[in-house]
């Protein structure tokens, strides 16, 4: 089991070591609306069972808002609350006081440790809600903070948002003889809110789950000196235009190629948690998905050079060479 | 398991702020987006779980000895079992005609 408090201490261990300690039990059901081979799906079921039944979700407008909460039924198993698209942080914020301020009355146990997650998708983080989110973070309220990133605003019709990607095409940024996709770099939010000086920040993709949960655990271990943040990568069927069967191969893909490279900041402390010896040329990442379809092999190889030079920085940060040269294939 | 746990009792109290209720299937029955079926062929099933550790929707059920099922009530057939099987145990069958 992942969450269990050792006598006193009020600490979280980490205890998921292999698939086996993952608990069986869903607090994200099915029959919910998301698209077929969406990968929020994985991820919310592998947080929920990290963060077990004593926990509350903050869920700003996004894809996984309207999908899975119809009302009247809801698919999530665990309280669940939901106001507006810009305020997931604030409205964390003030459940964790409200929180805080019913065990002080009386009102429940003292010892009862409730976790407060806030969720949010890249429009609701890096766009509209950035402010709530620092204003979260300058507060130090005890909040995990999960970004589920699928690179625009699909929910709405596949919008640009602050997190797409290099010369990727979404509907407002087309591809054609003049503009060729999105013309202005992706921003590296957990580096934005690594600056809050926050006790911990990660990277996770659904991909390399056992990373991911290890993550989910340590973002709400960390939870009683202040708040956590994980950014997770989401590849979307609908929005970046593949094959539903294909999400977990591009989400794993996006890490071969040094696109999202895997690293968490604890107290301060550089990691990065999955190292590449080898990466595979970014255009096998980007050879899967239709909104890149449109990319000259130039225009490739000046994505190849973006990502080279983030990889030489996260390499600079660890101290050493953690992920290695591109290995082209013979 | 899916829907089993999803029995809660509403509050007698009156609400005033609009609640959803945890129910499986707020969506409804999911199944019918499907336009092809996972099928599990366990003599090949080698019991890593990765389907059921990937699978979105929480339709890959566990049994008590780890061999894994389909919940065709809500599979919306997207096929990522299939992409993640090491030992290609799950074919990807088209729905519809012969079964």
């Amino acid at each position: 089991m992942s969450a269990q408090t050792p006598g006193g201490t009020g600490r979280r261990v980490l205890r998921i070591r292999s698939l086996y300690d993952i608990p069986r039990d869903e607090l994200f059901i099915s029959g919910h609306g998301l698209c077929a081979g969406c990968t929020a799906g994985t991820i919310m079921r592998m947080l929920t069972k990290v963060a077990g039944k004593d926990s509350i979700i903050v869920n700003a407008t996004g894809c996984v808002e309207v999908s899975t909460t119809r009302y009247p039924y809801s698919n999530w198993l665990v309280p669940w609350f939901h106001s507006a698209f810009e305020n997931a942080g604030a409205s964390a914020s003030g459940i964790a006081r409200a929180l805080e301020v019913m065990k002080r009355k009386g009102m429940m146990p003292k010892d009862k440790d409730v976790k407060v997650i806030a969720v949010a998708g890249d429009g609701g983080t890096v766009d509209i809600g950035l402010q709530s989110l620092s204003g979260m973070l300058e507060r130090r309220d005890p909040v995990m903070y999960v970004l589920y990133d699928n690179e625009a605003y699909m929910n709405t019709g596949i919008q640009r948002s602050g997190a797409t990607p290099y010369h990727a095409w979404t509907t407002t940024t087309p591809a054609g003889k003049v503009w060729r996709g999105e013309w202005r770099t992706k921003k590296d939010i957990a580096m934005i809110v690594e600056a809050h000086r926050i006790p911990y920040v990660a990277t996770a993709n659904p991909a390399y789950p056992m990373d991911m949960i290890n993550k989910f655990a340590k973002g709400l271990e960390v939870l009683d000196e202040g708040p956590s943040f994980i950014h997770v990568l989401m590849a979307c069927t609908t929005g970046w235009r593949f094959d539903p069967a294909l999400g977990i191969t591009i989400s794993r893909l996006a890490t071969e190629t040094g696109v999202f490279p895997l690293y968490e900041i604890d107290h301060g402390n550089f990691r990065v948690t999955f190292p590449v010896a080898k990466r595979k040329p970014v255009s096998e990442y980007l050879k899967l998905q239709g909104r890149f379809a449109h990319l000259t092999p130039q225009e490739i190889e000046e994505i190849q050079k973006l990502v080279d030079e983030r990889v030489a920085e996260i390499n600079k940060m660890a101290g050493k060479e953690v992920i290695g040269p591109v290995e082209y294939p013979k | 398991m899916s829907g089993t746990a999803a029995v809660v009792e509403k509050p007698k109290t009156y609400w005033v702020a609009p609640i959803s209720y945890p129910a499986p299937a707020s969506s409804g029955k999911t199944g019918l987006w499907r336009t092809e079926r996972p099928v599990i062929h366990l003599e090949k099933c080698v019991k890593c779980l990765y389907c059921w550790l990937y699978c979105p929707e929480d339709t890959i059920l566990r049994r008590e000895d780890d061999y894994v099922y389909v919940d065709y009530d809500y599979c919306k057939g997207c096929g990522i079992c299939a992409a993640v099987c090491p030992t290609n145990a799950i074919d990807m069958v088209p729905e519809g005609g012969e079964s």
